[in-house]
């Protein structure tokens, strides 16, 4: 009898580290002791369960959702993929949030600096829960570039914050999603904080030609892969 | 299969986790996370707050904090009328976060007849944060279930006050402080679970 074990440990050296200068924020906001390794325990395998009944007809629809006067402007694009664990199983029932600048890289907020003009149709939020396989999708418009201080002339490449939940507290993770052939990818901090290029590449969407919305909206297709847990086959000798 | 990397929420995370909050609203009503009781939960009422610093003792007004917590009998997800997932932005002015939830019960740990001190699990996320620091909240009014819990035990025992909430004492339901520190000589204990 094959049951659920304890995760996998996370792969720090997959992910970024804590302090990275080249993304300058990081510098005062990164822990500067190791984080103590823990298996985890029910606090950490278990987690919030959001039904499908908390979402909105247009929750994920951000062409339609802060529509005010007509559908939002920018190119319009399908996002979708599936959200799998680390052994490749379908994660269903999983809340993912999402959040970008408008086309012209403009984010809808107070704090917001940079120059180009918001679009009155788009707010810039989506959420969803995967269905039975994992799959999410998203209808929204392709995020534009934006210059952040940094460095003095530093561009963030065109991207979408997700957030997800998994099942397990321990399988929260927020991360960020660019677009298939974009160069500034290869040039951003933030992106260069993750140290593989093999991490990188995960963090990217392949344009889907084949599921190209005739006449409508191009698709891109993006998996997620949350922590997974080891498979446990005996009882545990230390009952 | 590799987990995919983490990348820091930026300073815009309210746009997707609080959009009223930040004014952005006609999307959704509610924002999530923001009740986590209702007049069906059992247990005592408490209020946390608290707010998280940087390295130059700056709090953060960028910062997301979620909680997820057992309900007052130490299970997770099962009293329907308590979501045990709360999720608050850091005050955009004073930074402060605010949590109105119940004192939970402590929690079986592992195949035996073993229990965790009451505790409450923590998430941050905010610019600069590369990868979601996990911690827990323990109540500093339960020294003796503190010192027989395996977790709080596990941290070396200078660094253990980093996990106290402490009571506060004023008009309203009993309320706990808990602040975290990023960095310096109170650094809070992160954990990798």
């Amino acid at each position: 009898m094959r049951h659920d074990g304890p995760f996998y440990p996370r792969d720090r050296t997959w992910h970024p580290a804590a302090l990275t200068p080249g993304y300058k924020s990081s510098v005062l906001r990164s822990p500067r002791h190791a984080p103590l390794s823990l298996e985890a325990t029910a606090s950490e395998s278990t987690g919030p369960v959001f039904g499908h009944d908390i979402i909105g007809p247009l929750d994920h629809d951000l062409i339609r959702n802060h529509a005010r006067t007509g559908d939002a402007i920018g190119q319009r694009i399908v996002v979708y993929g599936r959200v799998v664990d680390e052994n490749d199983r379908a994660v269903a029932g999983s809340l993912v949030e999402i959040w970008q600048a408008n086309a012209g890289g403009r984010y809808r907020h107070a704090r917001e600096g940079y120059l180009a003009a918001l679009d009155p149709n788009f707010g810039g939020c989506g959420r969803t829960v995967t269905d039975a396989d994992g799959f999410y999708s998203f209808r929204t418009v392709k995020p534009g570039a934006y210059p952040w201080p940094n460095g003095v002339n530093d561009w963030r490449p065109a991207h979408i914050h997700f957030s997800l939940f998994g099942h397990a507290f321990a399988q929260r993770l927020v991360t960020q999603m660019y677009f298939e052939g974009d160069p500034m990818i290869w040039q951003c901090p933030i992106v260069a904080t993750v140290p593989t290029r093999a991490g990188i590449e995960q963090l990217v969407a392949t344009l889907d030609r084949r599921n190209t919305v005739p006449m409508d909206a191009l698709a891109y297709r993006w998996d997620v892969v949350l922590r997974g847990r080891r498979a446990t086959f005996f009882e545990d000798p230390r009952a | 299969m590799n987990e995919t990397p983490s990348q820091t929420a930026g300073p815009f995370v309210h746009i997707g986790s609080n959009p009223n909050w930040v004014e952005l609203t006609g999307v959704w009503d509610r924002d999530l996370g923001l009740v986590m009781v209702g007049p069906e939960t059992r247990g005592e009422r408490i209020l946390l707050t608290g707010a998280v610093f940087d390295g130059a003792g700056a709090p953060l007004t960028d910062a997301l904090v979620e909680i997820w917590q057992a309900d007052a009998n130490g299970h997770h997800g099962r009293d329907p009328s308590f979501t045990g997932w709360g999720r608050q932005p850091t005050d955009a002015t004073t930074g402060l976060f605010r949590f109105g939830t119940i004192k939970p019960g402590p929690v079986a740990f592992g195949t035996g007849t073993g229990t965790m001190a009451p505790h409450i699990s923590v998430w941050i996320v905010a610019r600069g944060i590369n990868l979601g620091l996990h911690t827990r909240l323990y109540f500093a009014d339960q020294a003796d279930a503190n010192a027989r819990d395996p977790v709080f035990t596990r941290v070396a025992e200078p660094r253990r006050h980093t996990l106290l909430a402490h009571p506060e004492y004023h008009d309203g339901p009993p309320s706990y402080r808990f602040d975290v520190y990023l960095q310096g000589p109170d650094e809070t204990v992160f954990l990798d679970i």
